[in-house]
């Protein structure tokens, strides 16, 4: 019996030292937190790190929720850079309390700087998430919603996007390459000169690459379709009717100017996304909207 | 020597042993400001709040829940997002900074976009203005305000997870 049960503890020690191997390989992903540390190291220990992780995997899964973060905040900066915030605390607390219903029902509900949503003061029909859960919708696009549960489903399509974290995969991967094999090393005081102008480059360049797709050429189709995806599935698990993102889309159908440089050139046509999103909800009765949640979506978007 | 190797495996199955019979694992906290509740929901009071990168225990896990000891601190429950099963990261004045760490682990937790390089972007590109991202970052909400907006409209709590 004693022999029976040594063998089962050399068997699961042998299976945990050979899994610990595989770790390693992925081990310590966070990052960042380094910027703070000590400081230590030695130039000869730099240059063999950098010799050990060039081997390691550069793709957008090697960025880390701190890193995410940080890209996140450069892109919305930048995007209000061209946009300014509607200023109206009551619609933006509103806003906020009905994102962030939604974010934690998403796949994601918690990402390293929280969710944030903001009204931005246009007229045009716009939406954008940048990574890490920083969302702007145009007073044009809450111009589309009729209800709270269209609103809802506008947010719930840009928390998909979080989710799946199309931002960084707008990031070219040339640049990815050039950041990730750059290390900080141990600390920020040892981020020489050099390289923190080279990370800072592939940095700039990663926004570019981000905000250009969110501005200008607009996610792939697949991704968009994934966002609607998620936006249903979040709808449905928190109790709005998905049917009002089609009802949303249709109005959007309408306000949409032809050949404008917003929603109209970023995203598929509204009827081609209706068609795929009708047959996700099929015929099931849409949920009842409570009186007191068309009174206070009306309320908040007073003046819109 | 022989011998000494012997024990130790004996000792590394045993733990083995332990964490899959009691379920007790360590993650790392993957959030800015992780939040220990009183309960398994996003409507349970917040009792501590610990930093990213810090480690913690996992007691059990319940659905996307994890009930998390730490130092310090009471028992309560972290969602699965905000932790990571990825090593702990090197904090501050850590003394086993270039001792315990494996070059490999080190490396990687040194990478990348942070603080400092958000200081040089914004000292490169001076038109950009982060002052209405960090204001929308300030924008806060109570469980009570958060409870009260569900309730109201008739929305459910609903907390998501990997899919």
């Amino acid at each position: 019996m004693n022999r029976v049960l040594l063998t089962l503890v050399l068997a699961t020690a042998v299976t945990v030292l050979v899994a610990g191997c595989e770790t390693l390989k992925v081990a310590g992903e966070l990052g960042g937190l380094v910027g703070v540390a000590t400081g230590t190291m030695t130039t000869n220990e730099a240059a063999s790190l950098t010799r050990t992780t060039a081997a390691v995997a550069k793709t957008f899964e090697d960025i880390t929720p701190e890193q995410e973060y940080y890209i996140g905040r450069a892109v919305s900066a930048t995007i209000l850079n061209k946009y300014k915030p509607y200023s109206n605390d009551a619609a933006h607390r509103y806003l906020n309390l009905l994102g962030q219903s939604l974010a934690l029902a998403s796949t994601k509900p918690e990402t390293f700087g929280g969710y944030h949503f903001m009204i931005l003061d246009s007229g045009e029909i716009n939406a954008f998430a940048a990574p890490g859960g920083f969302i702007m919708v145009t007073r044009g696009m809450l111009r589309c919603c009729r209800s709270e549960d269209a609103l809802a489903a506008v947010l719930a399509h840009e928390i998909g996007h979080v989710q799946n974290q199309h931002g960084l995969k707008a990031i070219k991967q040339g640049r990815l390459t050039s950041a990730l094999t750059i290390l900080a090393v141990e600390s920020a005081k040892t981020f020489g000169g050099e390289d923190l102008a080279e990370l800072t480059t592939a940095f700039e360049g990663s926004i570019t690459d981000i905000t250009s797709t969110l501005m200008t050429s607009g996610y792939a189709r697949g991704q968009e379709r994934d966002a609607d995806k998620g936006a249903v599935q979040i709808l449905k698990q928190v109790g709005y009717a998905p049917q009002a993102l089609v009802d949303m889309l249709e109005q959007m159908k309408n306000n949409l100017k032809p050949g404008g440089l917003d929603f109209a050139k970023t995203h598929p046509a509204p009827q081609d996304r209706i068609k795929y999103i009708r047959e996700w909800i099929g015929s099931a009765p849409s949920p009842v909207e409570p009186a007191a949640r068309q009174a206070r979506f009306d309320q908040a978007m007073k003046g819109l | 020597m022989k011998k000494r190797m012997f024990k130790c495996l004996v000792a590394v199955g045993l733990l083995a042993i332990g964490e899959a019979a009691f379920g007790l694992s360590e993650m790392s906290v993957q959030v800015k400001a992780g939040q220990i509740r009183a309960t398994p929901s996003y409507l349970g009071q917040v009792l501590a709040t610990v930093d990213y990168g810090a480690r913690v225990q996992v007691l059990q896990q319940r659905g996307d829940w994890m009930e998390v000891q730490t130092p310090g601190n009471p028992n309560g429950w972290m969602h699965a997002s905000a932790l990571t099963k990825k090593k702990a990261v090197l904090r501050a004045g850590d003394e086993d900074v270039s001792t315990q760490t494996s070059g490999e682990e080190l490396a990687l937790a040194g990478k990348g976009f942070n603080k400092e390089v958000e200081a040089e972007f914004k000292q490169q590109n001076p038109n950009v203005d982060f002052k209405w991202v960090d204001w929308m970052e300030k924008t806060r909400y109570t469980i009570e305000e958060l409870s009260a907006f569900l309730r109201e409209g008739g929305v459910k709590s609903v907390t998501g997870g990997a899919p």
